[in-house]
């Protein structure tokens, strides 16, 4: 299917007018350059009176009529003007009679105004006040949720938090174990150099063990745990909030948080302790591949361990990693149900429940470092 | 001598599958220039499934698609784009781009595909919403307007670079009746003024018959095309009963049932 080229050209009417005479094919794949002209044509003439003759137009889809209307709101922009349009064929005449010319305000071409600071610090205040109240509503309500579960864990929808607990446990574990794996053995390297000038290599073992058991397992595991589950929790609540799936909760007199958020944190708070005792452990299985590199025997790691940590060190990272396991469960459940609309949303809630999660983490270990201090832990 | 009308579509042997399970076969039928052409049938039959292999989003598992005489079976990466240009699909859900607004919505694939300047662009997005009676939400984000607003929007959006077939999965489904009906008036002007070819899944009577030229049927059990012709003529003279049923609106279903009912009486 061969298509004529438009084409546009002046010329002076006897009656001092003058026309601006189209012709050809107004197609959208080739009418740039003529509507670029017609539009120079008429801003270079600051007054006159213009006749757009379109009696040789053959064919004119939707840009082609969107051209011409621009050429005759031109007098709205220069009221110096005066255009009139002449010849348009009957059918392509229709397509343009529906655009109420007088009254449409075609869509400013500038973007839009940028936000003024102060607007701007308003706003961001305002939302962080939001967050913040949405948080405690969120923590009260999941409290509720959790002593609910507790006098009636029969209404606990177990089957969920089972699955969380293979989701976030069970699949996490080969993960967890190498990272931790490797952080014992990359911990057990660096000592090894600055404790060797003195040395005393045989403390590697007392190090490692201390860090593992105290900070790092219950650490890494919860980091890991934000970056794996957190951010899904948030992906898979978030979904459903797009789909409407929470509001048919809602409607159906459930409330979100006992169905959704209760058997994700329940699994979450069950299983982080877990999970932080193989950390600890592959943990120091890498301090040990170090230990024995450097010629000391198993037994003598093994004797070193035991009288550098007591079951006390123990137990505080483990009750560190379930407090752990609560924040990040609930911070991925909170922001998957403060999920907006629209597919870019999720990955809003993503992001804001893995870099929540990860700095709420770690205010925890801050606090716990201060109150084990003071209980002389 | 009569002037020919140009083929815009021509199916020859489809048949579409998902893995071993087969949807449709033996579909023939071709869709000249300026035709209003309606995809029709039961829940499941196919209608969905037909019409994503006529815009190449599923690949056939036998016979040819031919959209304005070039091969989209067998079409180069190119070659396919070139064919996606001349056509516009508006999706059943709208597929609106969130984090856009409406006019970016519909601007997006003149951007993409011609060299016109900022001021054309908005002008033409602008004057496509107008049509569709959005011109007054021109700002507004897809989650700011309602799902019959939304879906009016997609249709401005699949008529952006004016192509020559349009493809649409139920216009008309969750619109009001005016709207609805302002919907069908546009297709028909469309169609008649710029001879744009629709090709549209629709399963409401009233709308198909105020716009139709020809309607296909498809059926769920033979999983062919089990009726071709203008709604009229398939409404009143056609053979198969579930034909005639289905555009009678299960009259003669009920009618038999009443029948039955004063006989045991």
């Amino acid at each position: 299917m061969n298509k004529e080229a438009s084409t546009i050209r002046l010329s002076d009417d006897v009656s001092g007018k003058t026309r601006l005479i189209v012709a050809g094919e107004l197609r959208t794949e080739s009418i740039a350059d003529v509507w670029g002209k017609a539009r120079k044509h008429l801003q270079q003439h600051k007054k006159g009176h213009f006749i757009i003759d379109a009696s040789r137009v053959h064919y004119c889809d939707g840009t082609g009529i969107a051209m011409l209307a621009d050429l005759l709101l031109e007098p709205h922009r220069n009221a110096q003007l005066k255009i009139e349009l002449e010849g348009l064929q009957a059918p392509f005449q229709r397509l343009l009679d529906q655009f109420d010319l007088g009254h449409f305000k075609p869509a400013p071409d500038s973007k839009p105004d940028t936000i003024p600071m102060a607007e701007e610090v308003g706003r961001t205040t305002s939302a962080m006040l939001k967050d913040l109240r949405m948080l405690v509503h969120f923590v009260g309500e999941s409290t509720h949720g959790l002593w609910q579960a507790f006098r009636h864990p029969s209404k606990v929808r177990w089957k969920d938090a089972i699955w969380t607990m293979e989701a976030a446990g069970v699949n996490a574990l080969p993960i967890v174990c190498l990272i931790c794996f490797l952080i014992g053995l990359i911990m057990a390297f660096q000592s090894a150099i600055p404790l060797k000038q003195f040395a005393a290599e045989l403390f590697i073992a007392n190090l490692v063990s201390v860090a593992m058991l105290r900070e790092l397992g219950p650490l890494m595991t919860a980091i890991l745990l934000a970056g794996r589950s957190g951010s899904a929790f948030a992906a898979e609540i978030g979904t459903m909030k797009v789909n409407e799936e929470v509001n048919a909760l809602q409607t159906m007199g459930l409330n979100p948080v006992r169905f959704l958020a209760i058997p994700r944190i329940l699994g979450a708070v069950a299983v982080t302790p877990l999970l932080t005792l193989f950390a600890n452990f592959m943990g120091l299985v890498g301090g040990w591949v170090v230990y024995a590199s450097l010629g000391f025997p198993t037994i003598v790691y093994i004797n070193q361990i035991r009288t550098a940590v007591t079951l006390t060190d123990l137990w505080g990272g483990l009750f560190k990693a379930a407090v752990f396991g609560l924040l990040v469960a609930s911070i991925g459940c909170l922001r998957g149900l403060q999920t907006r609309i629209g597919a870019s949303a999720v990955g809003v809630s993503t992001t804001r429940a893995v870099v929540s999660g990860i700095v709420f983490i770690v205010l925890a270990d801050g606090l716990f470092s201060v109150i084990y201090y003071v209980l002389g832990i | 001598m009569k002037e020919s009308i140009p083929e815009m579509i021509r199916v020859s042997g489809l048949k579409c599958a998902y893995d071993d399970s087969v949807i449709l076969k033996n579909i023939d039928f071709t869709v000249t220039k300026g035709e209003v052409f309606i995809i029709l049938g039961g829940s499941g039959c196919g209608k969905s499934t037909l019409l994503k292999h006529l815009i190449g989003l599923y690949p056939p598992a036998d016979g040819t698609i031919h959209i304005i005489g070039k091969d989209l079976v067998h079409a180069s990466e190119p070659e396919h784009v070139d064919i996606l240009k001349n056509i516009g699909v508006m999706y059943q859900s709208g597929a609106l781009f969130g984090s856009m607004t409406l006019l970016e919505n519909v601007r997006l694939p003149l951007e993409e595909h011609t060299d016109l300047d900022m001021h054309a662009m908005n002008l033409i997005a602008h004057m496509k919403l107008s049509l569709v009676g959005l011109g007054d939400y021109i700002k507004h984000y897809p989650s700011e307007v309602s799902g019959g607003m939304q879906k009016r929007a997609a249709i401005a959006r699949a008529m952006a670079l004016d192509p020559e077939i349009l493809f649409l999965d139920e216009p008309s489904a969750g619109l009001d009746p005016i709207t609805s009906a302002e919907l069908d008036d546009l297709i028909r002007r469309l169609a008649e003024s710029l001879g744009i070819t629709f090709v549209i899944v629709s399963h409401e009577l009233a709308s198909i018959f105020a716009i139709a030229d020809r309607v296909i049927m498809l059926d769920r059990e033979t999983k062919e095309i089990i009726a071709d012709g203008s709604p009229k003529s398939l409404r009143e003279s056609h053979p198969n009963a579930k034909v005639r049923e289905f555009f009678n609106r299960g009259k003669l279903d009920r009618g038999k049932q009443s029948t039955m009912d004063t006989t045991k009486t």
